[in-house]
Parts: structure tokens; sequence; C-alpha cells
């Protein structure tokens, strides 16, 4: 049996009266791409902050890479990776020094900063405009440094929430195949998406949020199977009655 | 803690200084500005190192039987160099100029000053034979250095007139010494409002702190720098050196300004690192000043609004300004902590007291108490309420 690299147990969240993730069990395998699939405010996120630290779970628990999220979140945060939905960047430095600085917030090594940094910005074609700073950067390079941003330190577990929203086609192929390969180099992957095509193409499993809880989970083909639909578009049609873009 | 990110934090911060021009406005560029212009509206700029006032003088004296005594009261008036003598014709115009801020001081001179003086000299022994009379001197109540600086001197040149440079040989039971001019010719305004100014420089850091953090949150980037294994103690360590870095350019700037403008405080190089000292710890204050208001505030731009809670007061009843302001307005001024930082400095570079004197050593006392508490409840307050 694979080793899990998320184990998440009846894990609840409120704000105050709202129930953002009601009752989710889930476990992500070690090098496994999965996918949380939902319109927007579905959980997704707010699903991903506790995993990440930033939440503190209403009930229930999570554990990334064995640590448990409330008890271990140091050492949960050498782990992971987050390339969040927004692009947060500081826009008066480079999009180098923006890399290099998150780098040594992870105390990196100064030569294995510089080669990780070089790499990542030649791979999503952010070299030649590395010396430029971010805030004359478009809007799509914003994006594609906020993924440089997520994995300079090379982590084991990658949480990205949305990584190629507002991205044209082009910039978002070139990132699926950057992700295709994280997953090649072995990293466990989190995406959180809405958009189908994505989930589809990119995960190993899929597991569909909606109203915070988790409706369906399987494999994209197992999914199509179950439900008798010929994308996960019609899946999600099925398990709900709406359109997933429809709430975006 | 790890020295790696508080460095490579501090530098992003100081980055951010130098590349923001607003920032950079604000934390190096008004402090210059400010000082500049105060040097040379108050300063011994062009090589003049007096403050001189302006005197109107109506004489009375003029047509009478003796007016040489009240014309050479007039020459050394002049010759004071201090006061410049603005003749007038009658009380009424004088009384309007000096009401309209023209003029700074008013001296009326009575008809009968030439018979006074003429019956001192003549019956120095026999003050029955004196005829006594009064000179009138008004003086501008809002210009505080001519409440001061003007009445000794009158007295003095008023003394000379009368007995003349012989006076100490002039037998009589109490005697009038020469006294020196007072210290007005080597003070000017500057000297009296630089102390004041370093304070006034740290207290701005409030809006650039509440201003950084609240921009910062705003982008996500404190969610982000969160996810991240850096410890709060280690972005708050981060924090305060950047500031304390920013604090002392600051302070560099202005006393190389002011050097500039001609300020020479004669004191040791001491003095000088303790006045340094107190700026650091002041800085730090304001550091725990404006995490309040990023606690407080919704947005950078509220932020902005809100840091003048803490600024206002601090500027007006603990820096230079607070010396032209009403008396409760002046206690006031002891319940915030950049007037114990105007006043130490005051007393070291001013009064050249000692480091060691126990005003001195209390005002250092305060600041440090204040900086200590207002930091570590600032950073309290941000870590439990403000990083949302």
């Amino acid at each position: 049996m694979q080793q899990s690299a998320i184990v998440i147990e009846s894990l609840v969240k409120k704000f105050e009266d709202v129930t953002a993730v009601d009752g989710i069990n889930l476990q992500v395998s070690k090098g496994e791409l999965f996918g949380l699939l939902g319109p927007n405010g579905a959980g997704k996120t707010t699903t991903i902050n506790v995993l990440c630290g930033l939440l503190k779970p209403t009930s229930g628990s999570a554990t990334v890479g064995g640590y448990d999220v409330q008890k271990e979140t140091s050492k949960v945060k050498e782990l992971i990776g987050v390339c969040p939905q927004d692009t947060p960047v500081y826009p008066y430095l480079t999009g180098r020094e923006n890399a290099e600085f998150f780098g040594n917030l992870h105390a990196m090594p100064k030569e294995k900063l510089k080669k990780n940094v070089d790499a990542l910005l030649q791979r999503l074609s952010l070299l030649e405009d590395s010396k430029r700073r971010v805030g004359k950067y478009s809007g799509g390079m914003k994006r594609r440094l906020n993924l440089i941003l997520a994995l300079v330190h090379d982590p084991e577990i990658a949480f990205l929430d949305e990584p190629t929203v507002a991205m044209d086609p082009q910039s978002r192929h070139a990132v699926w195949d950057f992700i295709r390969d994280l997953k090649k180099n072995g990293k466990t992957v989190i995406l959180t998406t809405h958009y189908m095509e994505e989930a589809e193409t990119l995960c190993d499993r899929i597991g569909i949020i909606d109203h915070g809880k988790l409706i369906a989970l399987g494999t994209p083909t197992a999914l199509m199977r179950k439900y008798k639909a010929k994308n996960l578009e019609d899946v999600f049609i099925q398990l709900t009655g709406r359109k997933i873009r429809e709430e975006a | 803690m790890n020295s790696q990110r508080i460095l490579a934090l501090v530098k992003k911060d100081l980055k951010h200084m130098v590349r923001e021009p607003a920032l950079l406005f604000l934390i190096l560029l008004f402090p210059v500005v400010l000082t500049l212009a105060f040097g040379f509206s108050f300063g011994a700029v062009g090589g003049a190192q007096q403050t001189t006032f302006q005197i109107g003088v109506v004489n009375a004296n003029e047509n009478s039987l003796y007016p040489q005594y009240a014309q050479d009261f007039i020459a050394n008036i002049t010759s004071t160099e201090i006061l410049i003598v603005e003749p007038y014709a009658d009380n009424q115009t004088a009384q309007l100029d000096l009401a309209q801020g023209k003029i700074q001081a008013l001296l009326l001179i009575p008809a009968d000053f030439g018979a006074s003086c003429n019956a001192f000299q003549t019956a120095p022994d026999n003050p029955d034979q004196w005829i006594n009379t009064t000179v009138s001197l008004y003086l501008d109540s809002g210009s505080m250095v001519a409440t001061q600086a003007i009445p000794p001197i009158i007295q003095q040149v008023l003394a000379a007139a009368i007995y003349g440079d012989q006076q100490a040989t002039v037998p009589r039971p109490i005697q009038i010494g020469t006294p020196s001019l007072v210290e007005v010719t080597k003070q000017t305004m500057f000297d009296y409002m630089a102390p004041g100014l370093f304070a006034y420089a740290a207290i701005f850091l409030t809006m650039t702190v509440a201003q950084s953090f609240t921009t910062d949150r705003e982008n996500g980037l404190l969610r982000r720098i969160s996810v991240t294994p850096t410890t709060a103690t280690e972005f708050m360590a981060s924090q305060v050196l950047s500031n304390m870095i920013i604090a002392v350019a600051q302070a560099v700037l202005i006393f190389v300004m002011a050097y500039v403008v001609g300020y020479r405080p004669d004191v040791g190089v001491g003095i000088y690192a303790f006045a340094f000292v107190l700026v650091l710890l002041f800085s730090l204050c304001n550091v725990g000043f404006g995490l309040i208001t990023a606690t407080i505030a919704k947005s950078s731009g509220a932020a902005t609004g809100l840091s003048f809670l803490f600024i206002l007061p601090q500027m007006f009843l603990g820096t230079f300004v607070g010396a032209a302001l009403s008396s409760a307005a002046q206690t006031a001024g002891r319940f915030v902590p950049s007037y114990y930082v105007t006043d130490a400095l005051t007393s070291l570079l001013l009064r050249k007291a000692p480091v060691t004197s126990p005003i001195v050593l209390l005002d250092f006392a305060v600041v440090s108490l204040a900086s200590v508490v207002v930091l570590a409840f600032g950073i309290l307050l941000f870590r439990k309420y403000g990083k949302a």
C-alpha cells in the first residue's frame, strides 16, 4: 500500500454560522496529483488553508507528510509549497529577487537556491524578464512567478490553488506541462481548479466538493463511467443539478 | 531564530524603502526637506550668527532740552546688532504694526527722558533732585524668543545710557556692573528646534510601518510568508531591525542637514552616541504604534488616516512645536513619548547637560519603558488580530 502524503479525517471548518468545510474525509498518496474540483465558494481554498496551517479546523484532524497540521505546523511548513489563488508577489522586487526572497525564507543553501531559481525562471519563460520589477509584469507573468515562488524550495507537497486562472491558453498549457513534470519528479500535488478540462487532463484522482462536502471521489475515467457522463462537467451537473462555472 | 530569514526580510524592507518613491520621500526626503526648510528659515545660514528683532521706537524726547540722551540710547540699541530700530512718529501707528507682527517690540521714550538722565548726571548721589520717569516696552507675546531676549538687552542698554561707561566709578550704595549681552547672540531659533526635529522624523515611522503591514496583508503577502517556515519572532525581529536601520538613516540625515544649515552643538562624541541610542529606542515605540494602527485599520488607506491618531499628538505635544503651545498642552505633552525624546535631546545638545544628569536619565528611562511596552503591545495585538 502506498504511503499517504495527506490524511484528512472528518474535517469541519466553520466561520461563525457558515460551514465552509463539512466533514471531509480524504487520503492523498505520495506522488499523486490530486484535483479538488468545485465551484467558487465550495470549500476548496478553505481545505487547503487548513492543510497549510493557516486556519485551525473547527473539528476533525489532518496530517500532511505525517505531521499534524495543528500540532506540528512548523514541520508541515518545511514540506509544503503553496501557490495561492491570487498572486501575492512584491511589486518593488524583481522576479529573481522575489524568488530568492522566498527561497531564503526556506533557508535554502545559496548555491542550490540560485540553481533552482535559474531553472524555474527558464522553465516558465521568465528568465529574460527576471531582472525587471514585478510591478511591470503582465498578469500572466505574475501568475507564472506565483508558481515559481511556491516551488522554489523544491517542496515534497505542492498546493496549487487555481494556478491557471485567467491565463491565456498557451501559458495554461505550459503550466500544465510543468505540473506534469512535478508529478514525474515524485512530488505530491494538490490542485484546486474549476476548469474541468484541466482536472481531466492532469489529475490522477479527483474529489468534487460542493457546499463544503466531498460529493464524489475517484479517477476522472471512473467518475465519468460511474455517472455515465462524457466529461467531468456532466458528472458535476448530475451530482448537483447545475454547471460548475455558473457560480464562478 | 534563523539569520538567513531575518536578513532576507530586512533586505526586502530596505529595498521597498529605496524603490517606492512615496515611501522614500516620507522616510528620507521629508526629514531632509524639513530640516533644510527650518534651518534656512530659523537657522544661521548665510554667515549671520545671531537672530535679530525689529523694535519700534517712538521718541517723545526729540524736542526736549536734552535730546542727546535719547539719541545715544537709540544708537546703543542699534549697536547691539540684535535689535533693528524702526523709528515711529506716533504710538498709535507703532502699536498697530506691533499687533500685526511687523515689529517684535515697541519702546516708548518719554518726553522727560533727557531731563531725567541730566538730573541724575548732575546729582547722582541726591535722589531728591532726580526726575523719575518710565520707559515703556511692549513685546509681541507670540514671539517666544522675543519675549525672552529683548527685555534684558534693553535693560542693559538703558543702564549704559543712564550711568555711561563710567558707571562702575560712580559712588553709590548699589553698584550696577556691566552685564554681558544675553546668549541670544549665539543661539538661533533652529538651535531650539533641532532636538525636536530628530523626534519629529521618527514619528512618521508609525505611518510607514502601518502602511507596509496593511498593504502586504491586502495583497496576501503576509499569508504567503505564513506558509513558509518563518516564525512570528523572526518576522517581528526583522521589522524591528529594518525600522531601526531606517531610524538611524533618518537621524544621520537630519544631523548632516542640520550641520549644513549651521547647527553645531558643542558636545562630545559620547553625547551624540547617546542621542542616537535614544532615537533608536524611540523608533521601536513608533514601530509599535504602527503595528497597533495596522491591526485596527482594514486597509492601507485607512492605515494612513488612523496613523495620525498617534502621529499628531506626538508631533504637536512632544516635539519643537510643543514649545509654542499653551501650558495645558505642554502638560498633556508629558503623556506622549516624543516629549521625553525632545526633552532629553534638548538637555544634551542645547543645555549641554551630561548623560548622567537626572533629567536625561529620567527621560531615557521613560522612553525605554514606553518603547518596550508599546512595541510588545503592538506585536501581541497584531499577532492576535492583525494578520487576517
